[in-house]
């Protein structure tokens, strides 16, 4: 391994890149401001890939540590590093930045240096979320990337978007205040320590461990978004302009989600367990009647938001199924649901540029006059849709089948509504695609550009990559997956 | 030191002519000569003079310092505000200016329950003049009134309380006081009696419910440059003052008067930021935030002594100083703008007033951006660290249900600090006239900004200057 600092680069180069960006000011020098931009999201993701080919498969620790004292008077540390759980989402979230600045290239117009500048700083405050070892650098990067999506939505979105900026903010900071709380209570019982490993391996009374496991819940219940803390979602995706909801979905998202590998189960394992039913009651809730309620949306945007929940109730039952399997198949999902989710809320931002409305009403006979689009957009709606050789399949798969060694009933229940799924994105896709040209706007609709198709190439690369040969992702789990279940079985009651 | 600045003051005085600009120059640097003494006579040991009056340690010498710095850049502040306007007596805002951080200095470093009195007196008697200050303003009047009145009520029940507790014990010097009560020599019922009094006036000064109602009136009636000056360096020095009388001399009786502050204290974080919430006008709004911000403050000034333990009073106290000083950074900040954006002497303190200031001037938006995440507790600003070492000084006390209400509260104060970002970064501009300041007020009001976002990012040193200034203190 080398000595250089990788994790820190990954935080720090798009940050410091967007402060660049944020530089140049006004839109005078919008073109010079996307350029540094790209040059800044490449270079971000460019640093990211030493962490995947400088990987070491067969331990389970964390890798690529940097600990520097921070904060000494509370014994708080700049401490990062990556296990095979995190590291995938350093280079996801890299790679998703750069899909975003090409996607906003030429939509956005007013405060492009602000806008870009936004997405760059967010990018490198969510890889320190996922690097961060130490109780409150997590938090800190958790709280921040807040800021800039509020601006974000609150700047360039639609029409409503002051209350979904605000929504969105509210929900959030609700959930990590009492997470503070639950990491000042740990600090304190553990005798000083903020260090995330040190609270790993602390035994904690069981009315402890459940207290601290639903303060957790909380926190990561309205990030993932669980049901019923979900609804700040739709609102945020609706407003968000396509950037926003493609980082939304693909990288935001998954932090609950990484919470709940990082501190809820091993911090509290004997909790975890016991309450393992009421996650798993609240994870198909949201597959089943969270996919109803996607099947009667009218708006695109929406039907995509909706069909996120669910997914991301795919992954929570994953993980408190306690098998390999599950586990790894959530992560998956995870890493699955981020290309594909992403690259439907491009698609959907790719016909919105052109026609205005993200109404499916407003659309019909689209492949008449987009067929490149229409191709791009049949493939991801099939991986929404979860059909085999997609990267939607295979988590879905692997999680049911964990499922069906746990229970027979959880995995029909959760298997049952991969018919939902699919029936309310292809019959969204049908449509809005098929048919006879149904307007004159469709009439006018041109093509996508070389622009926006690099960018679905890109996304195409990820979702089919995955779904034809899942063996590169899943093989950098397979240790630390272990090694954190085998964590999770042993009781912390002493 | 006291008697050379007292000196200068006077001489001050004396040279105060017509010309702004020599009184100006005359106060700062009269700052600067002070802070220098203070700094060169700063020794780190506790030394007691004026027969026992007055008291010089670390904590005291970096409040001033701190104080002094405040003023300064107050000053700085307000200039333009105050030359714009003829109608208030310009070289008076600045000698009145230095009394008040005389007054300040005073309580900052009294050991004698009299000098505290005196300190304060000077410092309240100089606020009301200054509030009063433009002639013409009714609100401006109204509020002097109101602040002369409650403040003088506030003052006697100070000086009751104060009288009880001779009575009890049968000293005024506070290190007497102290020991006397270690001792067990004093009666119960007079002291307790006298402790609620004492608590109420310090309440008031403090301006923490049920004694808030001057802050809201007093913020907004009073012309803007003297809002600035109230809403920071008394904050400095109040806190100086609940250290001294309650912790230096009562910490023996220290579960009464915590119980009684861990009510105000809930109190306030609750009508503060409720109320808050309904604000039309940003000095008003800030006036309520004033209130739930000093509320916080307080949990770190109760969570000191647990059961008769003291082992976490350090840090407790010292958390609570890093919190009165960011938050004293951060207030200074925030009127800072509403004076940068006050010009060709109108006003600009309703809250839109602030609409699109992004497209006017996308630098001092953010820095004003900048501001009211830290004042909500938003990480890197500092005001998150503030609140992080109070909520874990309340935490390691065990109080995890006052920690709770604390994050509960605060999140309602997201909401509106975060309406004032929404103004300026999502509304479009009134006017898109671009603001006219002196360049000194915009290099020091960007300097505020950066301070707030560094020590936000690097909040150590400043930590660990608190706690080791109050370690060798207390």
């Amino acid at each position: 391994m080398s000595g250089t600092p990788l994790l820190s680069l990954a935080i720090w180069v798009p940050i410091l890149a967007g402060l660049v960006v944020l530089a140049t000011g006004s839109d005078r020098n919008a073109p010079l401001a996307r350029a540094l931009s790209l040059i800044g999201a490449v270079a971000g993701l460019l640093v990211t890939i030493p962490l995947y080919t400088g990987f070491d498969l067969h331990t389970p620790a964390m890798q690529f540590v940097e600990l520097r004292p921070w904060i000494p008077r509370f014994n708080v540390n700049y401490h990062l590093g990556v296990d095979g759980i995190s590291m995938l989402f350093v280079i996801l979230n890299s790679f998703i930045t750069v899909t975003v600045v090409l996607a906003g290239w030429q939509v956005i117009d007013s405060k492009v240096a602000q806008y870009h500048a936004g997405f760059l700083i967010m990018s490198g405050l969510l890889n320190g979320i996922f690097s961060a070892l130490d109780g409150v650098l997590f938090y800190v990067f958790f709280e921040a990337s807040l800021i800039p999506l509020y601006l974000i939505i609150g700047i360039w979105g639609g029409p409503n978007r002051v209350y979904a900026a605000f929504k969105f903010f509210l929900f959030t900071l609700f959930g990590s205040l009492l997470f503070l709380i639950a990491l000042l209570y740990l600090f304190i019982s553990s005798g000083g320590s903020f260090s995330i490993l040190d609270w790993h391996r602390m035994p904690i009374g069981m009315t402890a461990q459940t207290w601290l496991f639903l303060a957790f819940l909380v926190a990561f219940a309205v990030k993932v978004p669980m049901w019923p803390v979900h609804t700040w979602l739709p609102d945020a995706h609706v407003e968000a302009p396509t950037g926003g909801s493609i980082v939304l979905a693909a990288i935001a998202l998954k932090l609950g989600a990484y919470g709940f590998l990082r501190f809820s189960l091993p911090i509290a394992p004997d909790a975890s367990h016991e309450l393992a039913g009421l996650v798993i009651a609240l994870s198909l809730i949201a597959i089943i009647y969270i996919g109803f309620v996607a099947l009667v949306q009218e708006d695109m945007k929406k039907l995509v938001a909706y069909s996120s929940i669910a997914h991301m109730g795919f992954v929570t039952l994953g993980f408190f199924i306690f098998s390999p399997l599950g586990v790894e198949g959530a992560l998956v999902q995870m890493i699955s649901h981020g290309f594909v989710s992403g690259a439907m809320f491009f698609s959907i931002g790719v016909m919105y540029d052109r026609a205005h409305s993200r109404l499916i009403a407003d659309y019909g006979g689209v492949v008449n006059t987009m067929p490149k689009f229409a191709a791009f957009f049949m493939l991801f709606a099939m991986a929404n849709a979860g059909l085999p050789a997609t990267s939607g399949f295979v988590g879905e798969f692997m999680v049911i089948l964990a499922a069906v060694e746990h229970n027979f009933w959880v995995a029909f229940a959760a298997a049952s509504t991969m018919i939902v799924g699919a029936a309310y994105t292809l019959w969204m896709y049908k449509r809005v695609v098929f048919g006879s040209v149904a307007n004159h706007h469709v009439a006018e609709l041109s093509d996508i550009n070389g622009r926006e198709f690099l960018v679905f190439v890109l996304f195409a690369i990820g979702a089919l990559g995955m779904g034809l040969y899942p063996q590169p992702f899943t093989e950098v789990m397979h240790s630390s997956v272990d090694e954190l279940l085998r964590h999770v079985a042993l009781s912390k009651i002493q | 030191m006291l008697l050379m600045a007292c000196l200068i003051l006077v001489g001050d005085l004396l040279a105060k002519d017509q010309k702004r600009t020599l009184t100006f120059v005359a106060t700062q640097l009269t700052l600067i000569g002070t802070a220098v003494i203070t700094f060169a006579s700063s020794s780190g040991d506790t030394a007691y003079t004026f027969s026992n009056m007055y008291v010089g340690d670390l904590m005291a010498d970096l409040l001033k310092l701190l104080l002094y710095l405040t003023v300064i850049v107050i000053l700085f502040y307000s200039r333009g505000y105050i030359l714009e306007r003829p109608q208030m007596a310009r070289g008076e805002y600045y000698s009145l200016a230095l009394f008040a951080t005389l007054g300040m200095m005073v309580m900052i470093s009294a050991s004698h329950l009299v000098t505290v009195y005196i300190g304060l007196e000077l410092l309240s008697l100089s606020l009301y003049a200054m509030v009063a200050m433009n002639r013409d303003s009714v609100p401006a009047t109204e509020a002097a009134m109101k602040y002369f009145v409650l403040g003088a009520l506030a003052s006697g029940l100070l000086l009751y309380g104060m009288s009880m507790i001779y009575g009890a014990t049968g000293t005024l010097e506070i290190q007497a006081i102290a020991e006397r009560l270690y001792l067990g020599q004093f009666d119960k019922g007079i002291l307790v009696f006298g402790l609620v009094f004492l608590v109420a006036g310090l309440a008031f000064k403090l301006g923490v419910v049920p004694f808030h109602m001057w802050i809201p009136d007093v913020y907004h009636g009073a012309p803007t440059a003297v809002t600035l000056f109230i809403a920071t360096a008394p904050k400095l020095a109040a806190f100086a003052m609940v250290m001294r009388l309650l912790v230096n001399g009562l910490i023996v009786v220290s579960h009464d008067w915590q119980q009684m502050l861990i009510i105000l204290s809930v109190l306030s974080m609750a009508i503060g930021n409720i109320a808050a919430i309904a604000q039309t006008n940003l000095k008003r709004m800030l006036a309520y935030s004033a209130i739930s911000h000093m509320g916080f403050m307080l949990l770190g000034i109760v969570t000191g002594v647990v059961g008769g333990d003291a082992r976490f009073a350090l840090n407790a106290y010292s958390s609570a100083m890093f919190y009165v000083i960011t938050y004293v950074l951060t207030s200074a900040g925030t009127f800072g703008m509403i004076l940068l954006l006050a010009r060709g002497g109108l006003e600009s303190d309703e809250l839109d007033d602030f609409k699109g200031l992004n497209k006017r001037s996308p630098w001092f938006a953010g820095v004003m951006m900048m501001m009211m995440f830290s004042m909500a507790g938003i990480p890197f600003f500092v005001g998150f660290f503030a609140k992080f070492s109070v909520l874990q000084a309340v935490v390691a006390a065990g109080y995890l249900w006052l920690a709770i209400v604390a994050v509960a509260f605060s999140l309602v104060g997201c909401f509106y600090y975060l309406r004032v970002v929404k103004i300026m970064y999502f509304d479009q501009p009134a006017n898109m006239s671009p603001i006219e300041a002196p360049l000194d007020m915009k290099i020091l009001m960007s300097a505020n900004g950066l301070a707030v976002a560094l020590l936000g990012i690097f909040p150590q040193v400043l930590m660990s200057l608190c706690a080791f200034s109050l370690l060798r203190s207390l």
